[in-house]
């Protein structure tokens, strides 16, 4: 195929990218947020069990996620900062997943998740209205109104009404499997929590949350799936953090930061033990961001968000390739 | 053992101890968690379609099932008698097995065998088989709406619902899908 013939059906999708780019660092500019970079290769990658970082020479990653450095960098005083960066994931590809791909994440300190969630919407009607000139979005045809306030929904809410699976999120993963397996969903090998619970998630819930014609934020996620949020003081079992779906991709997910660099190390070193458990590779704890969480970091809250599907949204994309100038087989 | 990286279209694996075909996947990933491929699969004995979320790190098991190009020999009674044609092998396989097709089958007609554990489980025509009408009402002239049918025996037997102007000795195109009339054609010279 001729480099004309494969780009000829992308062009006004790219086109549409740099506009919906430039929306973007308009919208954070207008804020007052510092636009940063920070390295693509690091020396000690996320740690979390599904995400599979990609080797960069000895004792190097490529980033999954800028997260740890730009939290270094809310420890070192910043207070409103933005990247938009190239992130890493090994073995993802499909219509919603590129191996390499693009992510604006963007944190505040002080501040609160409710701060970033209305950022969320506010971006995303934005970006639409910048692109399509009204705040909404398109996904297989549907139109989906991206400008009024987004739909709250707890984790807890949309697994009962939708796999009608109780979630309490400290349950031993014996009591959870249970309860899939009583609301008639095949748990198959599954017997890790977070593999149980993700079972029900993808069998009941992600095709729910496609046929939803408005934007949700999924909230109050079980603590084992907390990652680097920290506890909700309300309900020990979850954690703050939401993610971001419309019309059923999901786009964002955003924490209210953990900051205890005593419970950072926990997790760490549960998700390496975790690795160990399931034969993946075990690279070593980030020290100074924890060093940087013992230094002190004023509450705070951020949020990563998949360039490449807010482009497949604002331009009615089926396919990530489609928003892309080169697909991993284009090489 | 198939794992989740390799499923594409056209893998054959088993279920529950039946042959399945994939017809369609999807790679997704919930936040923070497994990898899944939303699979579509096929029973290749019944031809019902299931869905399935494999999560990365479950297996797959191959299904031991083969396409043959085979071409219908002879049929007696209810057993019709296939040639490899590759191998030469010829095997006899039920009329049961095939359904109503089984009727529009002419000596030679070149078929696709299904094989599932060394055994034949379903055969495939082509799509179209061309057959001369043998038996039927005498045509009506003018009549060329084909909204009125008459039934018509073609040379294998089978009889068929065709237009009124189809006559003896005419040449129709049938759907073996449907075993239902398409068109009249012309008799090659």
């Amino acid at each position: 195929m001729t480099e004309r013939d494969r780009l000829a059906p992308r062009l006004a999708r790219l086109g549409a990218r740099s506009r919906a780019l430039a929306a973007l660092r308009g919208f954070f500019a207008a804020r007052d947020f510092v636009e940063v970079e920070t390295p693509l290769r690091v020396r000690a990658p996320a740690l979390e069990v599904h995400l599979a970082a990609m080797t960069a020479g000895p004792g190097a990653w490529l980033i999954t996620s800028p997260e740890y450095q730009m939290k270094r960098l809310l420890a070192g005083g910043m207070e409103r900062i933005y990247q938009v960066c190239k992130c890493f994931r090994a073995d993802e590809h499909g219509r919603h997943h590129a191996d390499e791909f693009t992510m604006v994440e963007w944190y505040r300190a002080p501040a609160a998740l409710d701060q970033i969630a209305a950022d969320t919407e506010a971006l995303v009607a934005e970006v639409a209205r910048a692109v399509r000139g009204e705040p909404v979005v398109e996904i297989e045809g549907r139109r989906i109104d991206v400008g009024r306030p987004w739909r709250r929904l707890t984790v807890a809410e949309i697994m009962a009404e939708h796999a009608g699976v109780t979630v309490r999120g400290d349950e031993p993963a014996e009591e959870l499997a249970a309860a899939v397996a009583a609301a008639g969903i095949d748990v198959g090998t599954a017997t890790h929590w977070d593999d149980v619970f993700f079972t029900a998630f993808v069998e009941r819930v992600d095709p729910a949350l496609a046929r939803m014609d408005e934007p949700v934020l999924l909230t109050d996620w079980p603590v084992r799936l907390g990652a680097l949020a920290r506890r909700s003081p309300a309900n020990p079992a979850v954690v703050e953090r939401f993610e971001a779906y419309v019309g059923g991709i999901e786009l964002a997910n955003a924490f209210g930061e953990l900051t205890d660099p005593v419970e950072q190390r926990t997790r760490f070193e549960a998700d390496l033990a975790s690795r160990a458990a399931r034969g993946l590779a075990t690279p070593p704890i980030d020290e100074r961001l924890v060093a940087a969480l013992a230094e002190g970091l004023p509450p705070c809250a951020g949020i990563a968000l998949g360039v490449d599907r807010l482009v497949m949204l604002v331009t009615g994309a089926r396919d990530i390739r489609d928003v892309l100038t080169f697909a991993a087989d284009e090489l | 053992m198939y794992d989740t990286s390799d499923i594409r279209k056209g893998l054959k694996v088993l279920i529950d101890g039946n042959p399945y075909n994939v017809v369609e996947f999807q790679f997704i990933k919930p936040g923070k968690g497994a990898a899944f491929t939303r699979t579509k699969f096929k029973n290749l004995l019944t031809g019902a379609v299931i869905e399935r979320n494999i999560r990365s790190g479950e297996k797959l098991e191959p299904a031991n099932v083969e396409e043959r190009d085979m071409q219908f020999l002879y049929r007696e009674g209810d057993d019709l008698t296939f040639m490899d044609q590759k191998s030469y092998e010829q095997v006899s396989i039920s009329a049961e097995l095939i359904g109503d097709p089984a009727d529009l089958m002419k000596d030679n007609l070149p078929c696709t065998v299904l094989f599932f554990n060394e055994r034949p489980v379903d055969v495939t025509l082509p799509t179209f088989v061309f057959l001369e009408v043998t038996a039927a009402e005498p045509g009506v002239r003018g009549d060329t709406s084909g909204n009125v049918t008459k039934p018509a025996t073609v040379e294998t037997g089978a009889e068929v619902a065709v237009p009124l102007f189809i006559n003896i000795g005419d040449l129709i195109k049938i759907d073996t899908r449907t075993c239902e009339y398409v068109e009249r054609v012309k008799k090659p010279a």
